[in-house]
């Protein structure tokens, strides 16, 4: 996953939490975050709107930090595009 | 203090079109999870709801009432008609202004008003259907049950989320213990099966891909519902002296507010409704052999509702049944509490506890006897109903056996 892309998300994510992108590193847990489970699903909106895809409950259930999110997300755009292709 | 009886019901639900079908049912532990019907599903997530199958509202009301009312609305009045046969009580003019409606709703006439902006945004309609207005506002079924029976006392409707419909029937029971109304119509209604509404349960990812198995391990979230159930709760001396047929008790209710989260769950919230509630029917814990569970079938909820009720019941919480039967009606929001109250008022009547279906696997986390897919022949002596809503809000009734 290209260095751009984390940040992007991080962006994403700041935005959605109304928190600065610097309290953010890929190793951050959403735990440490103060990331509650309604401020996940707002997350995951904010995501699936940024990047036109559709994230799985499932799979989201799964992530706990800030670079798993980044490198899921890259995965389902990496799909999409091949899909598209 | 006078007591409350509970001498007719109504329902309106996935599992049938009346009392005696949704009565079977419970009994059967038959659940009316299906294929969604209303929406198509291609474009969700999830693919099941319990709808209310077959519902002709022609069989019902003429089709000016119909042009007035939105589905919700229909139930509640279908149930309410069931529930005033049932009763067998012949209301004077005098009692009528003696006689309280109160209704629980979450979200009104939301397919009328997803109609009516489809029409706007994506139609590019100028104008909206005129009836949308009194087509949408919560408190329809409510109005238009007393302009149907003729009852002039306190009319409103209640909206707490889930706990509207435990909200509502708690208000009428107050108001009949008090002395207020000697009889009122109390119960929920709610109809949601609309593709925007159900784009915004999606994207709270709390309804369950396959089915609602409260309290098993594998829960994955709820199943929403639709329908509506009504009581009637007279002064239990009146409805005694007429030879009422008296399904059980409405003995007590309590409330409580968690100030912790809007939809996050506290179990500190809802074991104080049951204390109050409990306290307010003069019961021991002891003394309630079956709860029927809030039991949604999310992780959240199963998980801190029983760690609720072992806070309150201590060792007497392995000795009572616990059951969820949201998981054959789904969750019908505004009126789940009305269906509930509905198979607590059965149940203490038939000697019989309702399951809790589609159940798989215990989960250490909801380590109580949940009485899994088979209904029990038990008779017990009191039951409680327990709604907890978005907001931390919550309301549980009590209700005591009448032999």
């Amino acid at each position: 996953m290209p260095k751009e892309f984390l940040q992007r998300v991080i962006g994403c994510i700041a935005k959605a939490q109304r928190i600065p992108t610097e309290t953010m590193k890929a190793e951050s847990t959403f735990e440490q975050l103060g990331i509650d489970s309604l401020d996940g699903i707002n997350i995951l909106f904010a995501l699936e709107s940024e990047f036109d895809i559709e994230i799985p409950d499932n799979a989201a259930q799964q992530v706990k930090t800030v670079g798993d999110m980044a490198n899921g997300v890259f995965a389902l755009v990496e799909q999409k595009q091949r899909v598209q292709a | 203090m006078r007591r409350v009886a509970v001498t007719g019901l109504g329902v309106i639900s996935a599992i049938g079109g009346d009392t005696r079908q949704f009565l079977d049912s419970l009994q059967a532990g038959r659940s009316g999870i299906r294929p969604l019907q209303a929406v198509d599903s291609a474009l969700l997530r999830f693919k099941n709801g319990a709808e209310v199958a077959g519902f002709d509202p022609l069989a019902s009301f003429d089709p000016k009432q119909t042009d007035l009312l939105d589905r919700f609305a229909q139930f509640a009045a279908v149930a309410a008609r069931e529930a005033v046969r049932d009763s067998g009580l012949e209301w004077t003019a005098a009692a009528k202004e003696r006689t309280a409606v109160v209704t629980g709703c979450c979200v009104g006439g939301q397919a009328t008003e997803d109609a009516a902006f489809v029409d706007l945004y994506r139609h590019n309609k100028p104008r909206v259907n005129p009836m949308s207005i009194p087509r949408i506002m919560a408190n329809a079924g409510a109005s238009f049950v007393s302009m149907d029976m003729g009852f002039t006392g306190p009319v409103f409707t209640v909206s707490t989320a889930c706990a509207s419909a435990n909200h509502a029937i708690g208000q009428a029971f107050l108001m009949v213990r008090s002395g207020m109304v000697d009889a009122a119509l109390t119960g929920g209604s709610e109809a949601i099966f609309s593709y925007g509404f159900l784009k915004a349960w999606e994207a709270m990812r709390v309804v369950s891909p396959d089915t609602c198995r409260p309290f098993s391990r594998d829960r994955q979230g709820l199943i929403l519902g639709e329908g509506g159930a009504m009581l009637v709760l007279e002064e239990m001396d009146e409805a005694r002296a007429r030879g009422a047929r008296i399904y059980a008790e409405l003995a007590g209710f309590g409330m409580s507010a968690d100030a912790h989260h809007i939809t996050q769950p506290t179990w500190e919230g809802p074991a104080a409704a049951m204390r109050a509630a409990l306290e307010s029917a003069s019961l021991a814990p002891a003394d309630v052999g079956y709860i029927n569970a809030h039991g949604t079938g999310t992780l959240a909820n199963d998980a801190t509702e029983t760690k609720a009720i072992r806070a309150v019941f201590g060792e007497s919480a392995d000795r009572l049944v616990v059951s969820s039967t949201k998981s054959m009606h789904g969750h019908a929001l505004g009126a789940a509490g009305a269906i509930e109250a509905a198979a607590c008022a059965l149940s203490l009547h038939h000697g019989f506890v309702p399951p809790t279906a589609n159940y798989t696997a215990p989960d250490p986390a909801c380590d109580l006897d949940v009485a899994p897919n088979e209904a029990r022949q038990l008779r017990v002596g009191a039951a409680l109903s327990n709604a907890f809503a978005f907001g931390g809000l919550n309301a549980v009734l009590a209700f005591r056996a009448v032999r």
